[in-house]
């Protein structure tokens, strides 16, 4: 299977639905090809009108999609090598999994003999060799997943898009998924855009993150920049494990596994909370000032001084560790 | 255990009772009474086979029953196509759920009047002196009336289709407005234009409603006497008319043994129906 390669690129793309809401306010992204981005944000923030709009099942009320550096804005799916696998999968309940798969080597005009026998490879990829003759109401959620995910893969698109695939399934299978989506990004070799609120997964899968807050992009950058500078106060708290703080400094986000209760520290108050994760603790402090912050604690760092709810403590960093942030909301 | 099992009968009782005494009883009264003798003016108890010798041995009774296919087949056939669209019309193309529900209520506006009056409005319409020859004549279309329209097997055809095709319409357009909308994006997204989103997706996942609005056109018209007998003037028969004058003469055992006889057609319509779609995803 030769690998087809396209970058995506949006030029101020903009979703305006009737009546004059703005779903999309004018975004630009660059997603190299070959590379695994997600889209990452709260609901309504805009990251399914956006994977919608490069599918073609949105139109674009301004700006421009290319794929491949090919203007696609005004194509449907088919004639831009995108293929979307739907949130909770939208499988053709009247057919087996194998024809289900097959779909779209049969809207290609593909002979039933040869699209079959591809269809079972397909199958195969996603090891689900056996399950070829069964109805989707007879696969499990995992199952149908997979099978969804065969079927977006068949037509040899260049680049897939996915809507929240794994938000229907238990986390033991979500995190099963994830590595398998991974592995075959990485084995094809294609782009894949792909829709998420979760902020682990978007770090578990991406190579570029793209944070969006109220139809616009807050951040774009590999999840490891984002999580290390995270560029605004909504982006360091989405993106979780940060405490966002204002101090006379200004204003600026610091790891709470940075954070330590040290006995000259920056920020005095009390423990209101303490929670065990085994690994590691978590100290919340609401300070002196109003504030709340919390420290994640290695364990033994936080049995060797233990403190109890209702203790008072300073919260203190290296101020090294201290990412200052624009003063805005 | 034994409890439940006598609430489960008892709770079955009431739709049992009303079956039996008024389905299963008069059926069985026909199937006895199929088999009596008669004269002209009385029945007469007994096991005979004459009623459907007589019936199923002259080729009239045989020309009716055929005629009476031939208009259910038409009738179904154009109350599916019209009434396939206008379904399709109402799920997938109408936007809003107040536009759709407006225009569902127009289509049931014929409905609130009854049968009769809906066909004998088709008189001045399509009469020798109607509206629509008069229309044909003024614009210099025809100059001589067209005949075909009224009392004719077209005027029959037409009166059953603007009777039932709403039968069609609504169990087809419930089927429809459960398909999931993602599925035609799906569709689409595989590459798949109107007309295969129509026949991959849309067609199969309607079966179930087709198979009820066809169940439906069919019983209806297999059983018509009255649209028959006022729309074809007299002109045409169907095994219901051939029923009614049967009784009008008081041949009861004769109509028994010819309403015998539809109704095993009507059941092996049914059955190769039932065969063909699994209805009970429907219900």
């Amino acid at each position: 299977m030769l690998p087809l390669q396209a970058n995506v690129e949006l030029i101020n793309v903009t979703k305006r639905y009737g009546g004059g809401a703005l779903a999309v306010d004018s975004v630009s992204l660059a997603i190299p090809s070959g590379s695994y981005c997600c889209l990452l944000g709260p609901s309504g923030c805009g990251k399914t009108s956006t994977l919608r709009m490069i599918a073609g099942h949105e139109e674009i009320s301004e700006g421009d999609v290319l794929i491949g550096g090919r203007n696609v804005t005004g194509l449907p799916p088919v004639q831009r090598g995108t293929a979307m696998m739907f949130q909770s999968y939208a499988l053709f309940p009247h057919l087996t999994a194998l024809e289900n798969v097959a779909f779209g080597l049969r809207m290609r005009g593909v002979a039933k003999a040869e699209r079959l026998r591809q269809a079972d490879r397909f199958l195969d990829l996603v090891q689900l060799g056996g399950m070829a003759s069964r109805l989707p109401s007879q696969l499990s959620g995992g199952q149908q997943q997979r099978v969804a995910l065969a079927r977006a893969l068949i037509t040899h698109p260049k680049v897939l898009l996915l809507d929240e695939p794994l938000s229907a399934l238990d986390p033991f299978l979500r995190t099963q998924m994830r590595e398998e989506l991974k592995r075959l990004q990485r084995e094809l070799g294609i782009t894949f855009v792909h829709v998420t609120h979760g902020q682990d997964e978007a770090m578990a899968l991406s190579d570029i993150a793209v944070v969006m807050q109220g139809g616009r992009i807050a951040q774009a950058a590999p999840p490891r920049e984002i999580f290390e500078k995270p560029a605004t106060a909504f982006v360091a708290r989405f993106i979780g494990g940060h405490n966002v703080l204002a101090l006379p400094g200004g204003r600026f986000a610091v790891r709470t596994d940075r954070c330590r209760l040290l006995p000259a520290g920056q920020l005095p108050g009390l423990v209101s909370a303490i929670e065990y994760q085994g690994a590691a603790v978590r100290v919340v402090v609401a300070a002196n000032d109003g504030q709340t912050a919390e420290a994640l604690l290695p364990d033994a760092v936080f049995h060797a001084a233990p403190v109890e709810p209702g203790a008072a403590v300073t919260l203190g960093w290296d101020a090294a560790d201290a990412h200052p942030l624009p003063d805005a909301a | 255990m034994r409890r439940s099992a006598l609430f489960s009968w008892l709770q079955a009782a009431p739709l049992a009772l009303v079956l039996a005494v008024f389905l299963v009883v008069p059926m069985a009264m026909i199937v006895v009474v199929s088999f009596f003798d008669y004269s002209a003016f009385a029945l007469i108890p007994d096991f005979v086979f004459t009623n459907y010798q007589e019936a199923f041995g002259s080729a009239v009774t045989w020309r009716t029953f055929g005629k009476t296919l031939w208009f259910a087949g038409l009738t179904w056939i154009i109350t599916l196509s019209v009434g396939f669209w206008l379904a399709y019309y109402l799920a997938f193309v109408v936007k809003g759920e107040m536009t759709r529900t407006v225009l569902f209520v127009l289509c049931t506006v014929p409905f609130w009047t009854s049968n009769l009056i809906r066909m004998i409005a088709w008189v001045p319409f399509l009469g020798r002196n109607g509206l629509m020859n008069q229309a044909l004549i003024g614009m210099g279309a025809i100059d001589r009336p067209l005949e075909f329209l009224l009392f004719s097997d077209f005027a029959v055809v037409l009166a059953f289709a603007h009777l039932y095709t709403l039968f069609m319409v609504v169990p087809i357009f419930n089927t429809m407005m459960r398909i999931d909308r993602r599925l035609l994006e799906a569709a689409r997204d595989a590459g798949a234009g109107f007309w295969h989103t129509l026949w991959c997706v849309i067609l199969p996942l309607c079966k179930p409603g087709i198979g009820i609005g066809s169940i439906f056109v069919i019983v209806l018209v297999m059983g018509d006497f009255a649209t028959v007998r006022l729309m074809s003037g007299g002109q045409s028969a169907s095994v219901g008319l051939m029923i009614s004058n049967q009784i009008g003469l008081m041949q009861y055992p004769a109509a028994a043994a010819n309403a015998v006889g539809l109704l095993a057609m009507v059941l092996l319509l049914m059955a190769a129906i039932l065969r063909a779609i699994d209805i009970r995803r429907e219900l």
